[in-house]
């Protein structure tokens, strides 16, 4: 056996590149596992295509995973990876130019046929010119030692090759000195049912593994070792999976059985699944006929006293617009999630992007306003699911969440909650007639006489004696809630939904490092980014003060005097500038836009580089 | 995919809705609004019948709830005293079935009409059917558009000239009981706004069967498209036209039975009686699909005939129970442990920089 070197490394980002059939999102997956059960803190980035299977070998079936993992706090999946892992030519093709001088590259040489070398647009052979000088490049015929390790256990050829995906993660596991013990666990539980498949997988991990540790080539290994953490207990969460237990910890503390009415659409269709697992907490998932209908079987049952939910990505939340609205005019308590996705249209299914804000906010038809959060990060996606039912269940709205395919599918580690911690909803039917002698409507039933203090009206569930009602999209005659086509009462009820939303106290926008000059302010999935990006400016020693919005409807009450409080206000987003658009025209204070819409997040040198001339002082080209 | 037999017992429509402490009147289930349809409306037919018939089902008022979409009928909730919720254009299926599903204490109606339930709404009404969730939909017909003012529906005769069809419509209309029949509907039936006793007969049999109920309601619109069903109201006319049919008895109609209901190759066919062997005389089977659909394509834009009555009624599982039963079993097997679902299977945790993985 060769003596090995092991260096120390702070933080290595690598990318696990390959077909779509190739198992690189699963791969990736285990290897982030490993990473989590170490200690250390991590992010990660699936990149995959809309298309299902792409024809094998081609750039449009190139499916990656990069995690970003380190012995301190990081925030963001990594720019460029330090290790990229390609599976066949195509995956080199579409990743190479990420790759930074230097880095390592791990090739299944196999797959190298003149075929799959055509199917890449390759004229030439790159491991045979001097295309890869810049990189350290290791050829590993990953298939064929993948299936000459299970020759004898009698596994064939095509069966051996679904495995070698297993042999690049033992490789892997054993350059970055992960533990192995509980990988082989894992194949073997996922496998359970298949034996021969468990044993397979099993064996081509342990291959690949030990083909790192007796080859020369791999000189060096490397240690992460873990994160220093605040104290508590984590676990790795992805935003999707964080926001599905936001839900059913809402229905817990709310003591209200959850519906979720949802039509499937990438990438929100992980909640829909998620959520028809937890039955057993008094979750009901319905898949409806079509978006509508999804929102629309939420309102019902929101109707009925539960806590109707529902969840839509890109044109989903078009199709709900109207039916949001009805919820608006009606005030009932409805949670919406809509993942954002590249658009207009059909756009980017897979891609991420930050372009529903301002259709969150006015989307609809009419004055009709309602609340708007967003989550930063994937565990923060839990919290924010709390947040916005307490918001529907409290002021009876509406409320709209905006995650985003960044959120959903990136995971992290997550510092688990403890259920007493989380905020109690509980909710208060209305049992009685409220009609009050003042008015002269004694012991009647008025189901839009609102809460003096939080302008909410009250939530009389049928089956209620004594308060049968009845409600509507017409608009409706304050009090009494009767059809109305006053002026007076239109005039008067538009402003009341509007003051409703506007008088929610929002906690106030809190600022990292107040004493700069400038301030980067963002909101959602751009805070990893984001702050990435800043403290690459402060170690450089500028001074640039950092926040980041949760709530967007209603802004935070200091978000103006914040605001003013700096001499440029930057705002990095991955649309057009929307939120630029919205701070300027609510506080009419002057705000940089930082933009971009290529369906992939800032990367931190990137945006470190494009806030750099706010800091450094610099004249901003036109 | 397996399937799942959860065994359900065969339950009535109404047996999880408590009923009513005392004797109730169509009084009762008045509410204190100003009926605003037009005069000569068919409406107000069907709102009196509904009004008195609700009485007969004992229900406790406060656990009835009618849901509406958009258009002239769609109002119909507000003048009833019960829970009401007038929603948006085509949607109330959609919105009633997470009502149904939610709550099964509720008798839950869906009042629509063509061209809320046919055009805007047709892929709410088709699923809902499907699906069978139980609740009890009104679709009254009157072949038009009337709150947008007079353009043709999606039930339309073709030729009808209206504002948005001044040459003619070239549109070919749906016949509703065929396309509640082809999505599988569990209870068809059809009735006359103005024949009060075969309406009731037909609403109530719908209230009281477990699932989705559809009951087209023939009804005119005296402003945009008046006398549309006269050649069914008119004695001399209707008289070889309208076929009332009852489950287990022979389909025979007009003055002392002179026609009869035969088979014609693989559909139906009407012949005088006289000429008819006894034997040969279709006897209605509610049960029966291909006979109800049969019976459902006497119809057609021309009204030669036209069947009213239970078309179709058969019972099977509805999804509103299959889908609590599946979630009170999960509930009733517990688990449902907050704590131990965050926290997964993989956690580490850190204590003063020192990590430690969880023994599992």
């Amino acid at each position: 056996m060769v003596q090995q070197r092991v260096e120390r490394r702070a933080r290595v980002v690598i990318r696990f590149a390959g077909d779509s059939g190739d198992g690189m999102q699963l791969t990736g997956d285990r290897f982030t596992a490993e990473a989590a059960a170490f200690g250390n803190d991590l992010a990660t980035f699936p990149s995959f295509p809309a298309e299902i299977r792409a024809p094998a070998g081609t750039l449009a079936g190139v499916s990656s995973f990069q995690l970003h993992f380190a012995d301190y706090d990081i925030l963001t999946p990594g720019d460029r990876p330090d290790v990229l892992v390609v599976m066949n030519p195509a995956a080199l093709k579409a990743n190479l130019g990420d790759l930074p001088r230097g880095a390592v590259l791990i090739v299944n040489v196999d797959e190298f046929t003149p075929r799959n070398l055509a199917k890449a647009g390759y004229a030439g052979n790159p491991l045979e010119d001097s295309s890869l000088e810049p990189y350290t490049v290791h050829q590993v015929p990953m298939a064929a030692l993948t299936a000459g390790a299970l020759e004898p256990l009698g596994v064939g050829r095509k069966d051996a090759d679904r495995s070698k995906n297993m042999f690049a993660l033992g490789l892997l596991s054993w350059m970055y000195s992960r533990p192995t013990e509980e990988t082989e666990r894992w194949l073997r539980s996922k496998f359970a049912r298949r034996p021969e498949v468990a044993e397979a997988n099993v064996v081509a991990f342990r291959t690949g593994h030990a083909y790192g540790e007796t080859t020369e080539a791999f000189a060096v290994t490397y240690e992460v070792a873990p994160a220093v953490l605040p104290d508590g207990t984590y676990r790795q969460i992805t935003g999707n999976t964080a926001l599905a237990y936001g839900i059913v910890a809402a229905g817990r503390r709310s003591g209200l059985p959850v519906f979720l009415g949802s039509y499937p659409i990438t990438p929100a269709s992980d909640i829909l699944h998620e959520l028809a697992g937890l039955k057993r907490f008094g979750v009901t998932t319905f898949q409806a006929e079509d978006e509508i209908a999804g929102v629309g079987a939420a309102i019902g049952a929101s109707y009925g006293g539960a806590l109707g939910v529902t969840t839509t990505s890109g044109p989903g939340i078009s199709l709900k617009s109207e039916a949001i609205g009805l919820a608006v005019m009606t005030e009932l308590p409805l949670l919406v999630v809509d993942v954002q996705r590249g658009g207009p249209s059909t756009g980017l299914p897979t891609k991420t992007e930050q372009a529903d804000l301002l259709q969150a906010l006015f989307g609809r038809n009419g004055e009709a306003p309602l609340p708007v959060v967003a989550p930063r990060s994937p565990s923060d996606a839990f919290d924010v699911a709390v947040e916005a039912a307490r918001l529907a269940l409290t002021y009876r709205t509406p409320v709209l969440l905006l995650s985003d395919g960044a959120i959903a599918n990136g995971s992290e580690p997550w510092r688990l909650p403890e259920e007493d911690a989380l905020p109690d909803l509980t909710v208060t039917f209305a049992t009685a007639p409220n009609g009050s002698e003042a008015d002269g409507t004694d012991g009647r039933f008025l189901p839009y006489l609102r809460d003096p203090e939080t302008l909410a009206r009250p939530w009389a569930v049928p089956g209620t004696p004594g308060l049968a009602h009845r409600i509507g999209g017409l608009e409706k005659a304050d009090k009494t809630g009767d059809i109305s086509y006053d002026p007076a009462n239109h005039e008067f009820m538009v402003r009341v939904r509007q003051a409703k939303i506007d008088g929610i106290p929002v906690p106030d926008l809190e600022v990292q490092d107040p004493d700069a000059d400038v301030l980067v302010l963002g909101w959602g999935s751009t805070y990893g980014p984001i702050g990435a990006a800043v403290r690459r400016l402060r170690a450089a020693g500028h001074l640039i003060a950092q926040a980041h919005l949760r709530h967007l409807n209603p802004f935070p009450a200091n978000t103006e005097a914040v605001l003013r409080s700096y001499r440029r206000v930057v705002v990095p987003e991955m649309n057009l500038g929307q939120l630029a658009f919205l701070l300027q025209g609510r506080f009419c204070v002057p705000v940089d836009s930082i933009t971009k819409v290529s369906g992939m997040p800032f990367g931190a040198a990137e945006l470190a580089e494009l806030l750099g001339p706010y800091v450094t002082k610099e004249e901003v080209p036109a | 995919m397996s399937a799942i037999d959860l065994g359900l017992p065969t339950i009535g429509g109404l047996d999880l809705i408590p009923a009513a402490d005392g004797p109730q009147k169509a009084k009762d289930f008045t509410s204190d609004q100003e009926v605003r349809w037009c005069p000569g409306c068919g409406d107000y037919a069907v709102l009196a019948a509904v009004r008195s018939f609700l009485p007969t089902l004992a229900l406790r008022r406060e656990n009835t709830v009618f849901v509406s979409g958009i258009g002239c009928s769609s109002r119909f909730p507000y003048y009833l005293d019960t829970y009401g919720f007038h929603s948006i254009h085509g949607r109330a299926p959609a919105i009633a079935t997470g009502l149904a599903v939610s709550r099964p204490d509720l008798s839950v109606f869906v009042v629509t009409g063509d061209g809320d339930a046919l055009s805007i709404g047709g892929n709410h009404l088709i699923h809902a059917l499907r699906r069978n969730v139980n609740l009890t939909i009104l679709l009254f017909n009157n072949r038009i558009y009337g709150l947008t003012k007079g353009q043709y529906s999606p039930t339309s005769e073709v030729g009808k000239v209206t504002k948005s069809t001044p040459k003619g419509s070239v549109d070919a209309p749906f016949n509703p009981v065929s396309l509640a029949l082809g999505a599988d509907a569990t209870f068809v039936g059809r009735a006359m706004d103005s024949d009060r006793k075969g309406l009731t007969t037909v609403l109530e049999a719908a209230a009281r069967h477990r699932g989705a109920s559809l009951v087209e309601i023939y009804q005119d619109c005296p402003i945009f498209n008046d006398g549309s069903f006269d050649v069914l109201r008119k004695p001399d006319k209707s008289e070889s036209r309208v076929i009332t049919v009852r489950h287990g008895e022979p389909i025979t109609f007009g003055t002392e039975g002179r026609w009869a209901v035969v088979r014609r190759g693989f559909g139906l066919g009407v012949a005088p009686t006289a000429e008819v062997a006894p034997a040969d005389v279709v006897v209605h089977d509610a049960t029966d699909h291909e006979l109800a659909f049969a019976l459902s394509r006497l119809s057609d834009q021309g009204l030669d005939h036209a069947v009213f009555g239970v078309l179709r009624q058969v019972s099977r599982p509805t999804y509103d129970d299959l889908a609590r039963e599946q979630v009170r079993t999960a509930v009733d097997a517990g688990g449902a442990d907050l704590r131990a679902l965050v926290h997964g299977t993989d956690t580490w945790t850190v204590h003063d920089g020192t990590v430690t993985a969880a023994v599992r």
